[in-house]
């Protein structure tokens, strides 16, 4: 999985005047795909924490594998560590630039992959306020975009899912333009555009002296009150992982 | 008897002094309470609360349990739409695609978070090697007719949808829509979901004229709550009309009747101002104290309007005289009868239903506004205004010679008419014991009310109203894919099914059961729970990562999947078979299964059953301090120790015949009948103070016997009291015509409560008072003690 958390580069997005604003948001979000291009694969591990509105709390904990790919999207391997039932139980991802992902999940304790159903990805992951669609790669051609306001070095862009299946009518999207148009902050608002969820972003490090990654997620479900928070820890993209890492047998030997 | 008489003396004095003040300072005194009256209504807001959660105080326990379930898993407020197409056949493909539009457009519903329907159940099918969840049906207009008859097939077979979203014939589907409000401002969440789900309806039903749609729902009957506040505050305008009328036909004066009504607007002017400054806001038994106070401050100013026209018509006194001679003769009576009032609505604080608390507070503040305007806007104006009348004698002695006539038939026979009305009284105290408590909140409306019918023909129809849930605890994290719980679950699910009253049950173990035959190729012989904890935590894994937005399992499972929610939907049953059956589901569970799995049943209808009850145990104490202290100021006012005891019988068994009377009409109460004791209390305590001050007066004053004070009491106050009854009467009878049975009943039971004590005071009464004062010797006052309480003319 890649988060779009990004580089220094892409200096040369100055509009012009007669730029509209469909066009500037599209181009803010392909120099944010740039800015984030090259790291080829990653590892990192997260702590899930969901948290109801009573304060009442459980945790999860999973291994995350990234391989970027240029001409389709990324690949993704998740593993669960804990709960202690459910340890071993991976998932793998394919995203595409177009079309619906394909996903697979290992079930270790009938030693199996299941395909799952490619038409939902809308549903919480895990009983958490994170959808599927809000954690997998984010692909420039999977949102039509546009720009919305500057103020200083954050720029707000407004981007519209393709897929009618999303359970959003748009996001709006903060990147810190001097930080490698890393994303600070995403609004999500709901099928009937009402503010569902916000998703803020801290603790950031530069990994390789480009790569941007906050240690924590953090997504308050502003109509139930939950909230769930991801820690990121022990980045690597020093990994060296290829496809033969990302098939089913990679799936498989993953659970182990 | 001399300290008391000083007292007495010094309030006839203090009342006359006030008359003459008020009198002189006319224009003063009129525009300072008009300024007190605007000054107060400025403040005045009056906003609604639909909200059902008003009904129970923070502490109540049944409400704390339903909150704490919320708040585990989802708190869920809904609004169910059920579609009836002329054709009978939910699964063709038109009717599929108007109920799947119908569906994405219940999506823009305001603060929805969850639409379930027949063609967005999440549909559960092994295909290949995969599990495959999906719509059951999607993009129904390009489905074959092979396809659609598949859909059917399953969907008919589906225990999560029959009987709660599709009837079993396949005629009637419902789309549950759930809100999730915020419960900042329900004044506005509330109407904005309900101005949309109507308009949407309206469109829908232009477009598609073949369905018929229904709906329901906690939204709706939060809706319904607060479009019966409305209508019952539109009863005031009725009221008023009725106060005009009763006005001038007992007063036959026009320049009466608009002082009298100026007097009931300023108390109520005053009243809205306290709701404003209290920041109360309305529901539909709080909505009611405009025409409370209509219906009980009118009395007062007629008391003192009467004795004054009779003062000049009879006695033929200049219009000042006879006011200062009124207001000296009323103004303990009505200072009293307004305390004893005031004292009973107090009494409404002691209950455990907030409504009732502001309905309390507000009438009593009315009350006492009421009684100040009595006393000083209704006099300066009487002043002002240039009233004139003539001698009429006649019309008056035929009115008294009848009530003498009545008194005479009374001292005739005490004996045989308190054995008559002890026995009768007896009888009805016994039946009204056969009341039961029902608090069916869908009953609380009358027929004429949309949500009730529409209501009643879900029920009918296609799948219950009201529902129970209990939260099952597996007592550790992820325990709820340990297979020992789920079979439990399991069993508990079953053991509901089996019950008479179940409509439907909604439990985790169907989940698990259901998933568990889609891994093994939706193979019958799996339909039955995972029998290994790791395949059942990643069955479920699988299966969550399988669901769309908005139809996940949160609402079931919570956060630390340690619990699951059980929902059970109920046929219309009653509230004490409600409370039995969540019981025995509490001992089911006690019974069968580890202590971790004890739970309690909780839900609105639920916290609605047990309303009464909590009410009624909550009131009693309040009603036992509302008799002492009214049978304490009865004491007080009539210096008489013994007539205060006496006067319990009168006060309280009207309340008991009401009830009697009400378990041949109805038989079963609900909570906001629960009041009427210390409210009726309050006002039909007049009625005894009257007759027994008068009669108490006849003897003391006028050295008459038992006898004679009776006959006297008859004639000088029988009027009176049948004029305030009338009065009071046709107040409750306008609120008896309310659509919301909390106040309709109350109002209704308040009727039969003061026709029986004005029948009390006339029959039994006087016999009791005959026979007490039997063994007296003949102890006449000296005929100087003129300054008795005079209570009336």
């Amino acid at each position: 999985m890649k988060y779009t958390v990004l580089v220094l580069i892409a200096l040369f997005t100055i509009g012009t005047q007669a730029q509209t604003a469909e066009e500037r948001g599209l181009e803010i979000a392909k120099a944010a795909e740039q800015a984030d291009l090259g790291f080829i694969s990653s590892t990192v591990n997260l702590k899930m924490t969901l948290k109801n509105k009573n304060g009442q709390t459980s945790e999860r904990s999973l291994t995350t594998r990234t391989l970027e790919l240029i001409e389709d999207g990324d690949k993704s391997l998740i593993v669960f560590n804990s709960p202690k039932d459910v340890k071993g139980t991976s998932t793998l991802t394919f995203t595409h630039k177009v079309g619906p992902d394909d996903q697979w999940l290992y079930l270790p304790s009938i030693k199996r992959v299941k395909r799952i159903s490619s038409n939902n990805k809308s549903g919480p992951f895990v009983g958490s306020e994170f959808a599927y669609e809000d954690l997998s790669s984010q692909e420039v051609e999977k949102y039509t975009y546009k720009f919305l306001e500057s103020n200083g070095t954050l720029i707000t862009i407004e981007q519209d899912p393709v897929d009618p299946k999303s359970g959003y009518t748009r996001r709006l999207v903060t990147y810190n333009k001097d930080k490698g148009y890393r994303i600070e902050k995403v609004d999500f608002y709901d099928r009937k555009n009402a503010l569902l969820k916000t998703l803020t972003y801290s603790g950031y490090k530069l990994y390789k002296n480009k790569f941007w990654r906050a240690s924590t997620f953090n997504m308050v479900n502003h109509q139930s009150n939950k909230e769930t928070l991801l820690n990121f820890s022990d980045y690597n993209f020093n990994a060296n992982l290829t496809e033969d890492d990302f098939s089913q047998n990679a799936l498989k030997r993953a659970g182990k | 008897m001399n300290a008391l008489k000083k007292v007495s003396n010094a309030s006839n004095r203090f009342a006359k002094r006030w008359a003459e003040f008020v009198i002189k300072k006319k224009w003063l005194v009129l525009i300072g309470t008009l300024v007190l009256a605007l000054g107060l209504a400025s403040k005045g807001n009056m906003e609604f609360d639909g909200d059902y959660h008003v009904f129970f105080s923070k502490s109540n326990p049944e409400l704390e349990a339903f909150d704490a379930l919320q708040e585990k898993y989802t708190k869920d407020d809904n609004v169910i739409l059920v579609l009836s197409p002329s054709n009978g056949d939910i699964f063709t493909r038109e009717n599929l695609t108007a109920i799947e539009e119908l569906t994405t457009e219940s999506w823009n519903t305001p603060y929805s978070s969850r639409v379930d329907a027949v063609t967005n159940f999440q549909h559960t099918s092994a295909v290949d090697d995969d599990l495959y969840v999906d719509d059951l049906s999607y993009e129904s207009a390009l489905k074959s007719d092979a396809e659609i008859a598949m859909i059917r097939e399953k969907a008919l077979k589906e225990p999560l949808l029959v009987h709660r979203i599709l009837n079993e014939e396949g005629s009637i589907t419902a789309i549950n829509i759930t809100v999730r409000l915020p419960g900042v401002d329900s004044a506005k969440e509330i109407p904005e979901v309900t101005v949309f789900v109507r308009q949407m309806i309206d469109d829908f039903k232009a477009k598609h004229p073949n369905f018929e749609i229904h709906s329901s729902g906690l939204v709706p009957l939060n809706t319904a709550f607060f479009e019966a506040s409305m209508a019952d505050m539109a009863l005031t305008l009725f009221m008023l009309i009725v106060v005009i009328i009763t006005t001038f036909v007992l007063t036959r004066n026009v320049y009466s009747t608009i002082a009298t009504l100026i007097v009931v607007m300023f108390s109520i002017m005053s009243a809205i101002g306290f709701v404003g400054l209290m920041g109360i806001k309305l529901t539909p038994p709080s909505a009611v104290f405009p025409t409370m106070i209509l219906t009980l401050a009118v009395a007062d100013s007629i008391h003192i309007l009467i004795t004054m026209l009779q003062k000049m018509r009879k006695d033929s006194l200049t219009k000042v005289e006879a006011l200062i001679e009124s207001m000296r003769l009323n103004f303990m009576p009505v200072f009293i009868t307004s305390l004893t009032t005031i004292i009973g609505f107090l009494t409404m604080n002691f209950g455990d239903v907030p409504p009732f608390w502001d309905l309390g507070n507000i009438t009593a503040f009315g009350m006492l506004m009421a009684f100040l305007f009595s006393t000083t806007t209704l006099p300066a104006l009487m002043a002002i205004f240039p009233v004139k009348t003539k001698a009429k004698e006649a019309v008056q002695s035929v009115g008294k010679n009848g009530y003498a006539r009545l008194g005479n038939f009374v001292v005739k026979q005490p004996v045989r008419l308190t054995i008559v009305s002890l026995v009768i009284i007896g009888g009805l105290s016994f039946l009204a014991t056969k009341n039961t408590f029902n608090d069916e909140f869908i009953n609380y409306f009358d027929k004429s009310v949309r949500f009730r019918t529409d209501t009643d023909y879900i029920s009918e129809n296609l799948t219950g109203i009201y529902n129970i849930e209990y939260s099952i605890g597996s007592g550790e994290s992820g325990g709820i894919n340990n297979p020992e719980y789920l079979q439990k679950l399991n069993d508990f699910e079953d053991w509901l099914n089996d019950q008479p009253e179940v409509v439907h049950v909604n439990a985790f173990s169907e989940v698990a059961r259901r998933v568990n035959r889609s891994m093994h190729g939706d193979d019958e012989n799996f339909y039955k729970v995972p029998e290994n904890r790791e395949e059942a935590a990643q069955y479920l894994l699988l299966y969550e990562l399988s669901l769309p937005f908005g139809l996940d399992l949160n609402n079931q499972i919570n956060v630390d999947k340690s619990e699951t929610r059980v929902t059970v939907t109920l046929k219309n049953i009653d509230s004490p078979e409600m409370i039995a059956f969540s019981e025995r589901g509490e001992q089911w569970l006690r019974d069968n299964t580890p202590e971790e799995m004890h739970a309690l049943g909780v839900s609105p209808m639920l916290m609605f059953s047990k309303l009464g009850f909590r009410q009624a145990d909550s009131m009693f104490k309040g009603n036992i301090i509302a008799l002492i202290l009214i049978s304490l100021v009865l004491m007080l006012a009539l210096r008489n120790f013994k007539l205060g005891l006496l006067s319990i019988i009168p006060n309280v068994t009207p309340v008991l015949v009401g009830f009697g009377i009400w378990a041949l009409y109805k038989a079963q109460i609900n909570t906001g009948m629960v009041i009427v004791f210390g409210m009726t209390l309050g006002i039909i305590v007049d009625d005894t103070v009257h007759f027994m001050s008068k009669f108490l007066r006849a003897k003391r004053e006028l050295g008459y016997d038992s006898k004679q004070a009776v006959v006297y009491a008859f004639e000088t106050v029988g009027k009176a009291l049948v004029t305030t009854t009338i009065v009071l009467i046709a107040g409750f009878t306008v609120l008896s015509t309310s659509s919301f049975a909390l106040n309709s009943y109350m109002a209704r039971i308040t009727v039969i409560i003061i026709l029986g004590a004005l029948i009390i005071d006339f029959i039994l009464l006087p016999s009791l008072l005959i026979l007490t004062s039997r063994k007296e010797t003949k102890t006449a006052n000296s005929p100087a003690n003129l300054n008795q309480i005079i209570l009336d003319k």
